[in-house]
């Protein structure tokens, strides 16, 4: 049988798409292509056959560099005592309005 | 919570309904039952379009042509999903192609079942797809994220492969008998392989209690299938037809449908590679494999050129 290298796969690109003008790029999956053009070609076929889609990202995979679930206590603490951000945290007389 | 172990973290957030993502710590045995469940379920998609592939030529009209091209389409699609899901846990592409063409991996043994007729495809699309989505909604809910993603994904499009297996085979139900000959016997080839297809009964099914802890399995192979068969009992009154199980009975007292005993035995012979088709899919599958190596090796070659091409310019600039 004809296996190849790993080497010489085609390499993973991660597939953005935006649905409707207006809305984000969203992460929909990864695909295997030689580059950026097939890979645009191949989210195409693969995660857009029913019109999903007006816009399409693509970005290799090795190139995206990610938060580490182990750290999410220390990398979110900063935000995690400050509950005077939101809203809701003044407390308002009922009879004020439009506020 | 400083007391307690990865694994209770784990199966907490599990309990909790909080989704597991690639890089939060999971069991090793949870990673290996994903991703040879994922990528079974892949290797099925793939397989799967073959049967179907068969008949793309020689469907009896333009829009039933195209409509096939567009299922079958489907089919690779879901596999490319669920490929790139099971990639998520530390397996490359290359290594599950290999698991696959080497026999090593295993895919849904109903695709190693004939397509003899017109109406095959209708039954496939009818049983086998109906089958497979009954098995497949509640994996939308699986604890894996990138899994019940691409399932959510997967199921949006399985509904319209059902409903025109079951057009084709009600326009046949109105054709004439001849045609309803032919559908009557398609229903009777694939009946028993569909109903196999939700696996082992529970009693002989020893995973099923720790896939069920760990949420990647919501209900139990003999659940499911008594469903199927509740719906199907119905759904083919409306064709006209029936199901080949003469103790098929509307039971009173359960609710259910009762239906007669399933031959595992040809179930376990097709697993083990001895159906009708198994050595034909494998071969075609790789046969595909070894023809594309020049296109996926001239593919990097002129993607290397064009880096190349625009380093240089870039240099000279």
């Amino acid at each position: 049988m004809n296996t190849r290298d790993i080497e010489q796969s085609w390499p993973l690109w991660e597939v953005f798409i935006r649905s409707k003008q207006g809305l984000d790029h969203k992460h929909v999956g990864s695909l295997h292509a030689a580059d950026a053009h097939m890979a645009i070609e191949n989210a195409r076929d693969v995660y857009t056959r029913r019109m999903e889609g007006v816009s399409i990202w693509v970005v290799e995979s090795q190139h995206i560099h990610a938060s580490n679930p182990d750290d999410a206590g220390s990398l979110y603490d900063p935000a995690n005592d400050k509950v005077y951000r939101h809203p809701t945290f003044y407390n308002l007389p009922d009879e004020l309005t439009h506020m | 919570m400083a007391n307690l172990t990865n694994e209770e973290v784990f199966q907490d957030k599990v309990d909790q309904e909080i989704r597991i993502e690639p890089k939060d710590w999971m069991p090793e045995a949870y990673r290996q039952t994903l991703i040879r469940q994922i990528s079974q379920h892949a290797h099925s998609e793939i397989i799967g379009m073959l049967p179907e592939g068969n008949w793309i030529t020689r469907a009896p009209s333009l829009k039933r042509k195209a409509i096939l091209l567009a299922k079958v389409q489907d089919e690779a699609g879901h596999g490319l999903y669920l490929y790139s899901a099971a990639e998520t846990l530390g397996i490359t592409r290359d290594q599950m192609y290999e698991q696959l063409h080497s026999g090593q991996a295993k895919y849904s043994s109903i695709f190693n079942y004939p397509t003899l007729t017109w109406a095959d495809v209708g039954a496939i699309g009818w049983l086998v797809d109906g089958a497979a989505i009954m098995n497949q909604v509640p994996l939308c809910r699986n604890s894996y994220g990138p899994y019940a993603r691409a399932m959510v994904r997967v199921c949006k499009e399985e509904s319209f492969h059902q409903r025109q297996g079951f057009e084709i085979l009600l326009t046949l139900s109105r054709g004439t008998e001849a045609q309803r000959n032919m559908a009557q016997d398609a229903i009777n080839r694939w009946w028993w392989p569909s109903i196999m297809m939700f696996g082992p009964g529970d009693e002989a099914s020893p995973h099923t209690a720790q896939s069920m802890r760990w949420k990647i399995k919501r209900f139990t192979n003999d659940e499911l299938r008594q469903k199927f068969v509740d719906i199907c009992a119905e759904q083919v009154k409306i064709l006209g037809f029936t199901l080949p199980d003469e103790e098929l009975k509307w039971n009173d007292a359960s609710g259910h449908y009762d239906f007669g005993a399933i031959d595992w035995t040809e179930f376990n012979n097709v697993i083990r590679g001895n159906g009708p088709c198994n050595k034909q899919r494998l071969d075609a599958r790789r046969k595909a494999w070894n023809d594309g190596a020049w296109v996926r090796e001239a593919a990097m070659a002129h993607t290397e050129k064009r880096k190349n091409r625009m380093a240089a310019a870039e240099a000279a600039a």
